[in-house]
């Protein structure tokens, strides 16, 4: 065995190890296109909102505009479902080259310890938001989305840890300053996810 | 100090035994048809080399059922945790060695 041998031993155990254990088949372009449909949701719904004189959070909370609310979560949903779709497709297609399966082992514990945070905190936000809390929204969202990648990070690359942590301190800032919801989010859920998706696309997609 | 093949594990001679071993380094426990997707080999081969690997009592099999289709699990032993450290040491003990002379 030559030395070139035993380097490249080394390096498939070091990949077979990695692959084992993480799904490294995440697509940094689908974080960058998450992050612009997140603008694109937060223009729409700016121009929603800001229209009138007043902020949604005045008028909400004395109940004069119902049907704005309804506008709000049908583009919150929209710029979800366009997200995860994005994802999955890229994340097939980079699964198909790295040689990783989609819906495998390391996959589906990506997927449960993602979605734990995500599903607890979606159906609190749900509740909340049935009991009038309307201003918990932006940074329950923030705070639970970060939860979700920290745990979800021990999956996949961890930089998705420092992107959690992002979210998280965000989030709580947000708590502390009512009525900039809208800034938060397109923040957080447009300019961090256009910015790690970069990184992560030089990093990794390559 | 002269470090020769020798000291190189002679269950890990094969690729496939090692690499079984590296995941089972990486992870707690693997289930059988996991393994095969990941190293991309057959259902026979697979099988006589974590049969080998039993035998050397590197690892453990615990064998279960998810509903009513049988769930074949496998796990490193503390002797073959060991043996994966000992032989990734060697490794790199040749390397240097090499890189020496």
């Amino acid at each position: 065995m030559e030395e070139k041998d035993i380097q490249n031993e080394l390096a498939s155990i070091r990949s077979i190890m990695e692959r084992s254990s993480k799904f490294i088949s995440l697509s940094g372009l689908s974080g960058i296109l998450a992050g612009i449909y997140a603008l694109i949701g937060t223009f729409f719904a700016y121009r929603l909102i800001y229209k009138g004189a007043t902020r949604i959070y005045d008028s909400l909370s004395i109940g004069v505009y119902p049907d704005t609310i309804t506008y709000l979560i049908i583009i919150a949903v929209a710029v979800l479902a366009a997200s995860l779709i994005t994802g999955f497709i890229l994340s097939s297609r980079q699964a198909k080259r790295k040689g990783q399966a989609i819906w495998g082992k390391v996959s589906q514990a990506l997927f449960f310890h993602m979605a734990t945070p995500l599903v607890t905190g979606g159906l609190l936000i749900l509740i909340l938001l049935i009991r009038g809390h309307y201003g918990i929204v932006t940074p329950a969202t923030l705070i639970f989305y970060g939860l979700s990648l920290i745990s979800a990070s021990n999956f996949t690359f961890s930089d998705v840890k420092y992107l959690g942590i992002l979210e998280i301190i965000l989030g709580l800032i947000a708590a502390c300053l009512p009525g900039y919801g809208l800034l938060f989010w397109a923040i957080g859920f447009g300019v961090l996810h256009i910015i790690y998706g970069s990184m992560m696309y030089l990093k990794y997609d390559k | 100090m002269n470090i020769s093949f020798d000291k190189l594990d002679k269950a890990f001679e094969n690729r496939v035994r090692l690499q079984i071993m590296s995941v089972l380094a990486a992870n707690e426990r693997y289930d059988f048809n996991s393994l095969k997707d990941l190293l991309n080999i057959t259902d026979g081969n697979l099988a006589s080399h974590l049969k080998a690997l039993e035998k050397e009592e590197y690892i453990v099999v615990h064998k279960s059922f998810l509903g009513r289709k049988p769930n074949t699990n496998y796990e490193a032993t503390a002797k073959g945790k060991q043996a994966f450290k000992d032989h990734l040491n060697t490794l790199e003990q040749l390397i240097k060695q090499q890189k020496l002379t």
